[in-house]
């Protein structure tokens, strides 16, 4: 998904990858998407640790947290465990 | 070319299947005993031990282990053979599928045997039919003799570069697997010669670039992983797209070790015995086949049109060929050795019927269900089928399509 589909004569045997797994957008499957109020978080990095889709970074040139919505699934593991309470999980397309 | 030279020994099917797996110069071995097929690899240990192979012998916990470590091994480009029956068989039913999605053409020899309950240890063909939709080709053999050539066979089919298809080579538990027969077998250097080695076709891995189809550190390249509703569906098409090219294959390594052997199986994909001019006919499949043979010889003798079609390759099913053997034949029984439970038939007369569906000449097909758990079949339950293909013949009326032959009432 999120690139062109190709049919069943063009593509490798087996299952075989023909471009790299950071291709495949898996951030679509979401249906609530974690968004931070700046104000609340005190940014400890909790939530780029326990991200299971590595989908949390932190920003060397902002100093702050950034959310890769491409890989993030929705799955409100940051919100949940966010001490400061500063993530919310919205409804896509909500805000 | 002049057949080569061969000498005959005295073998049981069990010990020609481990004879010609030992001088096909397989790689990895991976296996795990069940009756009636433990004897193949109980030789091969001995071949591994005595040091007339340099196989990796990998002994298992399970048949689903013992499936997943030849699978391994295949896509890694090696040549891989495994063996089972029965109850080892379907514990390896999700790696079969893994294994035909995986295109890695490990080669399995299956000595037919009934499934529990109750428990039987002797010969039908439950265990491999039910396997018939897994992806796998599935070559049913007559006697030792072809299973010994079928083996050899099975390793250029399956490693062939426009396949890539794992091969099920079945022949009859205990009627084949246990019994002494003379076998023709080649010299060790003239079958390793006709398997040769494997080659790979090239692929697009994961870098852009073509990369030859196996796993190697050096081109790393990911096989079979995640594929959801918008690939999926794909890569089944090209399984069957593969399928489709099969019998032109099998048939070409069939046609080419039958040049060098001497020795042929009709086609390779079907095998037919006195067809030609029949108007009535059997089909089946495995080591039946013989004692039908002197059946339709003994009734051709008292006049009556008879015929067979010994179905030789099943999966994938050679649907021009049966065609054509039956399109003139006006009644037809199809012998299962197996049960499909509340299908209506067998596995067999599924297939056939349905091909036989648009036969110009819409024969009568019928069905008998027999030899479940290793009953006999002798020749009088066989004359009676074709006593009752000459009744159909002769009212075109059938009073039960499905039958059970050799069961007590």
């Amino acid at each position: 998904m999120s690139q062109e589909q190709k049919g069943w004569k063009e593509i490798p045997i087996a299952g075989v990858c023909w471009r790299p797994a950071t291709e495949y957008l898996t951030g679509d499957w979401k249906t609530f998407k974690p968004v931070r109020d700046p104000e609340k978080c005190i940014k400890c990095l909790i939530c780029p640790m326990i991200c299971p889709d590595a989908a949390i970074k932190w920003s060397k040139t902002t100093e702050d947290i950034e959310f890769d919505y491409d890989f993030c699934k929705g799955c409100g593991i940051c919100a949940n465990e966010c001490p400061a309470h500063a993530i919310k999980m919205v409804r896509e397309g909500e805000s | 070319m002049a057949p080569i030279q061969q000498k005959v020994l005295a073998l049981n099917g069990n010990e020609a299947v481990a004879l010609a797996v030992k001088q096909s110069d397989v790689d990895v071995v991976a296996a795990y005993p069940i009756t009636p097929q433990t004897i193949i690899v109980e030789r091969f240990s001995e071949y591994v031990a005595d040091g007339e192979v340099d196989t990796e012998f990998v002994c298992t916990e399970s048949e689903h282990s013992a499936l997943t470590a030849c699978l391994a091994a295949a896509v890694t480009g090696a040549r891989t053979f495994t063996a089972s029956a029965s109850a080892g068989l379907a514990l390896m039913h999700e790696i079969l599928y893994v294994t035909s999605g995986c295109r890695a053409p490990v080669v399995m020899a299956i000595a037919n045997r009934a499934l529990s309950a109750p428990i039987n240890i002797h010969c039908d063909h439950s265990d491999s039919m039910v396997e018939r939709d897994c992806g796998w080709i599935q070559i049913y053999v007559e006697n030792s003799q072809e299973a010994y050539d079928s083996i050899i066979q099975a390793f250029r089919i399956a490693e062939h570069p426009e396949l890539l298809l794992p091969v099920m080579v079945c022949f009859d538990g205990f009627f084949l697997s246990h019994t002494l027969e003379n076998v023709d077998v080649m010299l060790d250097e003239d079958v390793r010669k006709f398997v040769g080695k494997r080659l790979f076709p090239s692929v697009i891995g994961h870098k852009g670039k073509k990369v030859p189809f196996k796993l190697d550190p050096s081109n790393p390249l990911t096989m079979g992983p995640l594929d959801l509703y918008d690939y999926y569906f794909e890569h089944k098409r090209q399984q069957e797209k593969v399928m489709q090219k099969a019998p032109q294959i099998i048939t070409q390594v069939h046609n080419e070790y039958a040049q060098m052997a001497g020795r042929k199986y009709g086609n390779g994909l079907i095998d037919t015995y006195c067809l030609e001019d029949a108007d009535i006919a059997t089909v089946c499949v495995g080591s039946t086949a013989g004692t039908v043979k002197a059946v339709v010889d003994q009734i051709r003798a008292k006049g009556v049109k008879a015929g067979l079609l010994r179905l030789r390759t099943f999966r994938p099913l050679p649907v021009t060929d049966i065609m054509k053997a039956l399109e003139n034949v006006k009644a037809v029984a199809v012998m299962d050795r197996s049960n499909s439970f509340g299908g209506y038939g067998g596995a067999v007369f599924h297939e056939i019927r349905h091909v036989l569906y648009d036969a110009k000449s819409h024969p009568r097909v019928v069905n008998y269900v027999y030899g479940l758990g290793g009953r006999d079949m002798p020749p009088d339950i066989i004359q009676n089928i074709y006593r009752d293909l000459q009744e159909i013949l002769k009212t075109r009326r059938v009073k039960d399509y499905v039958q059970f032959a050799g069961v007590r009432e």
